[in-house]
């Protein structure tokens, strides 16, 4: 009953070539989103070609740039961003870069890192 | 070339109550180029994983938007289901798609009414909206909320059905259908409305294919990406999609006055055919270490919900990738060369839920 | 044509009860299962504390010293995970919003002392 799930792996290098080898097998971009790891964060790529996902998980080492998959897929601009600002992953060669002002958020960079998590404050406060 | 100015637009604008900045670069009366930005309301609920569990996060899911709220709940089971290996009953399952559907009535006719509103159409509006009162009704009648749905639960759903409730939504069915025939007819054939929305903010097939936009906009250009088709518990009742594909307002706009009734023919459905038994099972246990992926159709468009388990009871990440977020890049291409006096109707065609986007 | 239409539309407006309901002269009736606001009975309640356990914004805490209840009523987003989750069924929902206020409204209940535990009854 469950949609297929399909995760694979990826080196940061091999995000750029792995997106534009999709494109041209006409896949639509879905999302990209990060998560919270140590000493780096993972992001997920997801993609999508006739009703079925496809998503690859990326472990980006704090400080490593990623090549930005704008020039392929244009409109992963907000992700790109998104993840800029929250998770501090930088992005190399965007076409829509905002430096760091798509969100207006009162921290910096509040997804990076396990130090950057709230649940201990959360316990000590019930 | 003339010289070009820079109009900023929003977040306050007149379009709709959705704070959204547009940086609008223009050429006499034409837009060249449109930077959106986002961020004015970012709430930051998908970082509440961290101190909420798995159960909690579905009422925190539920109200990341108030017109997509079944929507946001519907998805975010799913994706801790498909994490846990939940086997939902069959006719959890079918209760879930009634309350989708009619969550898809009510946010069209909001969605019609904001549009005649946004042409200075305010009867037309104001018609819309008494429509969709009915269906909020139900929800009120049924769940115990107007806005907030709180209708899915992990493991199945929070209430069943008794025969007054069945009955109660076949009438408010028939009663929406009804008005719907003439909101069809003013919709398609005024020509007040015609003329404002034929031909504005075209945009073609290949290119919506490029930006990836998603829901009624992309269906509005005939990209087929309904989510839908993928549920079984669609398949079953029969689901096709509804595509047109002059790509313009018009286009947008047909497809939700058409899905407006292909939901109601939906309901009917399922409601005929609903299977006894079960409709929650208890959920025991913390979701298991792994990532799920689940894809909904809602309202606005197809949102994507992943979540990732770690063994503990809070998740390591719950992520929503809400239509709006991936149709802007749609609409900033969209506004590329039209005039200054279209840039609203845009926005609205589009359904933006800015809120929605910055969970 | 379009005029002949119009006045049709025109004179049933003018015969038809409103739309809308004459609020606040005619107050408005909430179904029965309206989530409205949280109720509390003490009578039943062990101080168990699950409610604040279970609450998704911490609205309300049971505390076994005090023997008391509270309920924020303003943190609370009326979503019954409470109430479903009480064991001794002290909490449910009520129709009936919570009013606006320029304060925010906490409410403490005090939770009688019993001697002993309560027997389990037969059913």
């Amino acid at each position: 009953m469950f949609q297929e799930q399909r995760f694979k792996k990826l080196s940061p290098e091999a995000v750029p070539g792995k997106a534009e080898e999709l494109k041209a097998e006409g896949y639509r971009m879905v999302q990209i989103c990060g998560i919270t790891g140590e000493g780096s964060t993972e992001l997920v790529y997801s993609f999508d070609k006739d009703h079925s996902l496809v998503n690859y998980n990326v472990t980006v080492p704090f400080g490593t740039v990623v090549k930005s998959i704008t020039p392929t897929y244009w409109a992963a601009f907000v992700y790109e961003n998104e993840i800029h600002d929250l998770f501090d992953v930088e992005f190399e060669d965007s076409q829509l870069d905002y430096k760091g002002n798509f969100f207006r958020t009162s921290t910096k960079t509040p997804w990076k890192g396990p130090e950057a998590k709230e649940a201990e404050r959360w316990e000590r406060e019930r | 070339m003339g010289k070009r100015t820079i109009v900023p637009f929003g977040p306050q604008h007149p379009a709709l109550p959705e704070p959204v900045h547009l940086d609008l670069e223009l050429d006499g009366e034409t837009v060249v180029r449109a930077v959106p930005s986002i961020g004015y309301v970012h709430r930051g609920l998908e970082k509440l994983v961290e101190t909420r569990d798995y159960q909690q996060m579905t009422y925190i899911m539920e109200r990341v938007c108030g017109i997509c709220s079944m929507g946001h709940g519907y998805g975010y089971v799913n994706a801790v289901e498909g994490l846990m290996g939940v086997e939902v009953p069959d006719r959890a399952k079918v209760l879930r798609v009634v309350f989708h559907e009619l969550s898809r009535v009510h946010s069209h006719l909001l969605w019609l009414g904001l549009l005649a509103d946004g042409m200075g159409f305010d009867s037309l509006f104001m018609q819309c909206w008494r429509i969709r009162e009915k269906v909020l009704d139900v929800f009120e009648t049924v769940t115990g909320g107007r806005v907030i749905v709180s209708y899915c639960r992990i493991g199945g759903v929070a209430c069943d059905l008794t025969p007054e409730h069945i009955s109660m939504i076949l009438k408010v069915c028939d009663e929406v259908e009804k008005e719907m025939d003439w909101v069809r007819r003013v919709f398609f054939l005024d020509s007040s409305v015609r003329n404002r929305l034929i031909g504005v903010g075209q945009i073609s097939k290949d290119e919506m294919v490029e930006l990836c936009g998603v829901g009624p906009t992309a269906r509005g250009s005939g990209v087929d990406n309904d989510a839908r088709s993928a549920d079984e518990a669609y398949q079953a009742l029969g689901f096709e999609p509804i595509l047109y594909d002059e790509g313009d307002c018009y286009a947008r706009c047909k497809v939700r006055v058409d899905e407006v009734s292909q939901s109601i023919e939906l309901i009917r459905k399922a409601l005929g055919d609903l299977p006894e038994g079960e409709w929650r099972v208890p959920v025991k246990g913390n979701p298991p270490a792994g990532q799920f992926a689940f894809r909904v159709e809602q309202p606005r468009g197809e949102a994507y919900y992943y979540v990732k388990g770690n063994g503990t009871k809070f998740l390591d990440r719950a992520r929503v990738r809400t239509p709006t977020n991936i149709n802007i890049p749609t609409m900033t291409r969209m506004l590329q060369g039209c005039g200054m006096q279209d840039v609203s109707m845009i926005i609205i065609t589009i359904d933006p839920c800015i809120s929605c986007t910055e969970r | 044509m379009g005029v002949l239409k119009a006045s049709g539309k025109l004179w049933s407006n003018l015969f038809h009860k409103p739309a809308t309901e004459a609020y606040p002269a005619a107050p408005r009736e909430y179904p029965s299962a309206s989530r409205g606001h949280l109720e509390f009975d003490p009578s039943d309640c062990i101080l168990c504390n699950i409610c604040g356990k279970k609450c998704p914004t911490g609205a309300i805490r049971a505390d076994k010293a005090s023997r008391t209840v509270t309920i924020d009523r303003m943190d609370c987003i009326q979503c019954s995970y409470c109430a479903d989750s009480c064991p001794k069924s002290c909490l449910s929902m009520a129709p009936g919003y919570t009013a606006p206020d320029s304060t925010k409204t906490v409410d403490t209940f005090t939770v009688p002392e019993r001697e002993k535990p309560a027997e389990k009854k037969a059913e």
